[in-house]
């Protein structure tokens, strides 16, 4: 009985949870980065960690991209544990040297000599009206690289456990978080804590398609499933969590089960994580396929300011139904 | 009383004096070396040599503790050379051999020896200095007493990361040695084409960081200001700027033509070059013998050929093992 006990929390909440527990597990483990101690996080994330922590531990940075990563980077490699806020994933670009050209690379120049165990955690998405430099969804981006373990956290699950884990491994880890989901509330296990970050899971078990997607797609997916299933239509979701290195297993055993597949993904459509996904369905269980597969991916413009055409530039729920419906009526 | 330590400094024996000689020799002769079987195509990829500026790599080693961590550009043979790396594995890292300082993953411009806490071999301009600021912060965070020295070029200064990096180091007053060689050219622009105020040490100021410059071709006046420099950041905890004036006799790697200086400027830095600087003081001073000289020579030329066969009897890394150490995946 206990263990089917949940609260209800917000994704907010959820973050501060597992950020509050990773300072007080580990005394190597720092926060660092733009306004998350005096001003509390420009998320409120770290609300009151200052004065729980102290400033040694919960460090505001000056406005150097390059600078601080960098230096969260060779806190790393100096023996700590830092957790490297990047107040969002548009301003993260100033640091893709230091990400790419440092934290992703040097353990394999090095031949293995070097360990950079160093989490950078961006709030992303799209979806407040901010307009094209502050609505980017760079996960592809990330993606692509090699050496870097990219997290994409779409539920509130993740929002309070994958921190823990990627603060056990040595290698760097970039999570994705979401501005669109901060306040949205849902029900956890109440002893909810550490969950891996190796695999992608089946939010939603169904026989008649699957819907792959990541991040915000997760909620907006599942809400569209609940909707479909009104129409008889049983769908399968399945949540990334991890862009890199992705999990082909958990897609093809969905494919295999559905024959049917729909990508979500809020990013731009051109060299995206679809088309990354598309690849290894094409290559792993094309045979299995019923109908071609599809996508919804972010319309390729910069992401305008006007509501109704923000609205537009990625996919809703109400797009997900239809092209379910749409790839339905195949048979 | 510590001034005078200090002024003792450019007072040295016999034994500090061949020391001192051996390893600048030996430095010249492995990049004479590295030059030659470069032509000889054993060596490819990038190549950049640092015949001129031995004076820095070994008068700032000299004072620096087996505890303290160094980080260093792509010209950083002489570096490693003088923290202790052994040649033989330097060789068999530019030879591509898997018994390279860096397995053969890095080349010339990524040595790595974890052992002699020799951090690299960074091979974008800067982009080394927000981490050796990180390496700071965790070495006064664990309470350690090691400092960090990061070498750079005077081509550095000019990136943002610079400017990132001082102003992080000062505020956040972590040990670190700023350490600028300043060789007049980066690439084939001078000094007087990049920066509006040339006398670079003057930058420190801004950020409130104790600076100096030091006539770079001299090995016992790099020593000394070395030793002030590290003495105040052991003493106060604070970053220094240290710009060593020095110049590079090659080219600036083998692909360049060195359109942009006319000879004869070459070779009036030649007339001050560290290597004779320092003998002619010695053999003046009565404290050592031209036949110290022919040792030394004799002894440098076997350890060259040493490393030289080191690297020819190295063995290439099974192809099947080429995407080793892009994941630790260890906890
Ligand atoms: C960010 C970046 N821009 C450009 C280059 C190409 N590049 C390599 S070395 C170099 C000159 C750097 O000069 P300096 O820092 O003075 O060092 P030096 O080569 O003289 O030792 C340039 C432009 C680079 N490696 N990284």
């Amino acid at each position: 009985m206990t263990d089917t006990k949940t609260v209800k929390i917000t994704y907010r909440e959820a973050l501060k949870q597992g950020l509050r527990e990773a300072l007080i597990n580990n005394q190597k483990v720092f926060l660092m980065g733009e306004d998350v101690g005096r001003y509390g996080g420009a998320f409120a994330v770290s609300k009151g960690f200052l004065q729980e922590f102290g400033t040694d531990r919960i460090m505001d940075v000056p406005l150097s991209e390059s600078g601080f990563v960098g230096a969260g980077i060779g806190a790393a490699l100096g023996g700590m544990r830092p957790i490297v806020e990047v107040m969002t994933v548009n301003f993260s670009l100033l640091a893709l040297d230091q990400i790419i050209n440092n934290a992703a690379t040097l353990l394999h120049m090095s031949g293995g000599q070097i360990n950079v165990p160093v989490v950078i955690r961006m709030n992303s998405g799209i979806g407040n009206q901010l307009a094209a430099q502050h609505s980017h969804s760079w996960e592809p981006f990330y993606a692509h690289v090699p050496g870097l373990k990219v997290l994409s956290v779409g539920t509130h699950e993740d929002a309070r456990g994958m921190l823990a884990t990627a603060l056990e491994f040595l290698d760097p880890v970039i999570i994705f978080e979401y501005t669109s989901l901060l306040n949205i509330e849902s029900e956890i296990p109440f002893d909810a804590g550490a969950m891996d970050i190796d695999k992608a899971k089946v939010r939603r078990q169904g026989k008649d398609l699957s819907i792959i997607t990541y991040g915000p797609g997760v909620y907006k997916a599942l809400a569209a499933a609940e909707e479909l299933m009104l129409s008889g239509i049983d769908v399968e979701v399945i949540d990334l969590r991890v862009l890199n290195p992705i999990d082909n297993t958990t897609i093809m055993n969905s494919v295999i089960k559905t024959h049917r597949v729909l990508i979500v993904e809020e990013a731009w459509r051109s060299v995206s994580v679809s088309s990354e996904i598309i690849s290894r369905i094409m290559e792993g269980a094309f045979f299995d396929l019923d109908v071609p597969v599809r996508r919804l991916c972010g319309i390729e413009v910069p992401i305008p300011y006007a509501k109704h055409l923000e609205d537009a530039s990625i996919p809703q729920k109400e797009d997900i139904v239809e092209s379910v419906h749409n790839m339905m009526q195949h048979d | 009383m510590e001034d005078k330590e200090i002024q003792n400094e450019s007072i040295i024996d016999r034994k500090i004096g061949l020391e001192l000689l051996h390893k600048m020799i030996l430095i010249r002769r492995f990049e004479e070396k590295s030059a030659e079987m470069y032509t000889k195509e054993k060596i490819r990829g990038f190549l950049h040599l640092c015949i001129g500026e031995e004076a820095v790599a070994v008068g700032v080693m000299e004072s620096l503790t087996e505890a303290d961590n160094i980080m260093s550009t792509y010209r950083e043979h002489g570096h490693a050379l003088a923290r202790g790396v052994d040649p033989g594995s330097i060789m068999a890292e530019m030879y591509g051999k898997q018994e390279g300082c860096s397995k053969g993953r890095g080349g010339s411009m990524h040595l790595f020896d974890t052992k002699k806490r020799f951090y690299g071999g960074n091979a974008i301009v800067g982009g080394h200095l927000p981490m050796a600021v990180g390496m700071a912060l965790a070495s006064k965070k664990q309470r350690q007493d090691h400092i960090t020295c990061c070498f750079f070029g005077e081509g550095a200064i000019a990136e943002g990361e610079f400017h990132e990096s001082m102003n992080l180091a000062a505020l956040w007053k972590v040990p670190l040695l700023f350490l600028c060689e300043n060789n007049l050219y980066g690439m084939g622009t001078a000094l007087r084409y990049s920066h509006s105020v040339q006398e670079v040490e003057k930058k420190g100021a801004a950020y409130g960081v104790e600076s100096a410059a030091v006539n770079g071709m001299d090995v016992l006046e790099v020593k000394k200001a070395a030793k002030k420099a590290i003495g105040y950041i052991r003493k106060t905890g604070k970053p220094y700027f240290l710009v060593c004036n020095t110049y590079r006799f090659r080219a600036h790697s083998m692909f360049d033509a060195e359109l942009y200086r006319e000879k004869s400027e070459v070779e009036a830095w030649k007339e001050r070059d560290p290597i004779p600087t320092l003998r002619t003081k010695l053999l003046k001073d009565g404290l050592i013998t031209k036949d110290d000289i022919d040792t030394i020579e004799k002894k440098v030329k076997a350890e060259v050929q040493d490393a030289v066969d080191f690297a020819e009897k190295g063995t290439f890394e099974s192809v099947q093992d080429l995407t080793k150490f892009i994941y630790s995946n260890q906890r």
